[in-house]
């Protein structure tokens, strides 16, 4: 007992040795919603400073997203509570199907707001947690003209030290995006199966004529 | 152009047009009732669900054959300024039914910007015609009837879509009156002029949203559920505040 215990501190020691010093530091310090804030920043500079991103370049979208947003999320978690009960039923093949499909859903979905964005700037609320809390809500605004857009996220934090916060939902005008794909996702899975839910994205997801 | 906008004893729209829609929709809803289908996912939010899909598809047609193609032609035919215009223009007047509405709602705060909003457009921003209160940082607090009976406690009730109307509580079709009474546009005395600025204000909103429907096109597997879903989370969230309490059936949080 006590021998395995020593195993696992030294496997422990050796796991943060290589992860290295700076970055483990930075990763723990970044709090939820600095984290946000640093990300939105980015974002929304990458989007401005680049025209085919605002016209809807679908590959150039989905590298951003792979390379600033998704590091920051926990995509199978995201999937999973959209999916609901049948996530457990699901093959590991399938849930790799799943998310893969759904994360292609959404991207090809904001690419098409991108075209909205010109001066737009993001104001993080003042974030309402405690240093305990392992699951967060951070609240912003997009301000352009007009109306202030409520832009929110759910983060939680990763289990075990600096590996930071990841989204897990997020909320557009009160809206959360996990909820309004539930109660689709389950009327396909009860009609046909996880098979057929995948079938319906991969439909939904091929390239269409473009009107108007 | 005229408003009388403190008349409210004498309703200045036409009863026998509206009671023309009102047995329309009538039939209508009777003729979906008819083709009743049983529902595969029951939402107790949502208790008429067949009949709301029904005529959800028949607005989903309408839109998709005269509002849209009307839509893009207006789109094209006008000049982004003067569409800028149009908005700004029916936005103000808007801010005047929410300075009725935020001030019934307590809200000091968003009450006083909307009359500051009023009082710069209007006058400022000519007759509305442009947003000056916002180059200034005075904020849009949009309210309207139904959601000052959402602050005064009403519940919401079923979820209805109303035939032309679109998606809608039984709390907002209790409101309608209301605020179809307040739409300052309602109160223009002359009915060419009235219809005018109704379908202008009609054409411009949906000129406005054109991109964002080809987005929900791309992104609902169902186009029903979707849009239910997304206007009962946000009326939910707007009769709280922007914080509602996180909904009881818990979604499962280990994910796996």
């Amino acid at each position: 007992m006590k021998r395995l215990f020593l195993r696992q501190a030294v496997t422990l020691v050796w796991a943060f040795s290589c992860l290295g010093g700076a970055s483990f530091a930075h990763a723990e310090d970044e709090a939820p919603d600095v984290l946000i804030k640093r990300l939105s920043v980015d974002v929304l500079d990458t989007i401005k400073s680049d025209k085919s991103i605002r016209a809807g370049d679908i590959s150039k979208v989905i590298t951003l997203v792979d390379t600033s947003v998704m590091p920051n999320v926990n995509f199978q978690r995201m999937t999973a509570s959209a999916v609901g009960p049948a996530w457990r039923q699901a093959s590991p093949e399938q849930q790799k199907r799943l998310q893969e499909e759904f994360k292609i859903l959404l991207v090809r979905t904001y690419a098409g707001a991108l075209a909205e964005v010109t001066d737009q700037t993001i104001s993080v609320k003042p974030l309402r947690a405690a240093p305990e809390d392992k699951e967060v809500l951070v609240r912003t605004e997009v301000k352009g003209r007009g109306n202030a857009i409520q832009l929110d996220y759910r983060l939680e934090k990763t289990p075990g030290q600096g590996a930071g916060w990841k989204i897990y939902n997020l909320n557009v005008l009160g809206v959360w995006l996990v909820e309004t794909y539930k109660t689709q996702f389950a009327q396909e899975i009860n009609a046909k199966g996880i098979d057929g839910l995948i079938a319906a994205m991969v439909e939904l997801n091929k390239p269409k004529a473009k009107k108007a | 152009m005229r408003f009388a906008a403190g008349n409210s004893g004498k309703a200045s729209w036409c009863p026998s047009a509206s009671l023309a829609v009102m047995r329309c929709a009538l039939v209508a809803m009777v003729m979906v009732l008819q083709a009743c289908a049983t529902v595969a996912n029951p939402d107790r939010r949502d208790p008429l669900e067949s009949m709301n899909r029904g005529i959800f598809a028949f607005n989903d047609t309408v839109d998709e054959k005269v509002l849209v193609p009307v839509a893009i032609a207006y789109r094209d035919a006008t000049p982004d300024w003067f569409r800028q215009g149009v908005g700004n223009f029916f936005n103000n007047l808007e801010d005047v039914w929410s300075v009725v509405n935020n001030a019934l709602q307590g809200r000091r705060l968003d009450t006083g910007d909307s009359i500051g909003r009023v009082m710069v457009n209007s006058t400022v921003g000519v007759l509305g015609l442009l947003d000056v209160a916002s180059d200034l940082n005075i904020e849009r607090h949009p309210a309207n009837f139904a959601l000052t009976l959402g602050r005064w406690g009403v519940r919401p009730g079923p979820f209805l879509v109303i035939p032309l109307l679109g998606p809608a509580t039984v709390r907002d079709i209790a409101a309608l009156p209301v605020d179809f009474q307040g739409s300052l546009v309602s109160q223009v005395q002359d009915e060419s002029v009235r219809t005018a600025l109704s379908v202008l204000s009609l054409v411009d909103t949906r000129a406005i949203y054109l991109g964002a429907g080809q987005v929900v096109q791309g992104a609902a597997l169902d186009k029903y559920s979707f849009f239910r879903e997304a206007y009962l989370q946000r009326q939910r969230n707007r009769d709280y505040d922007g914080n509602p309490p996180e909904e009881p059936e818990a979604v499962d949080p280990e994910g796996k």
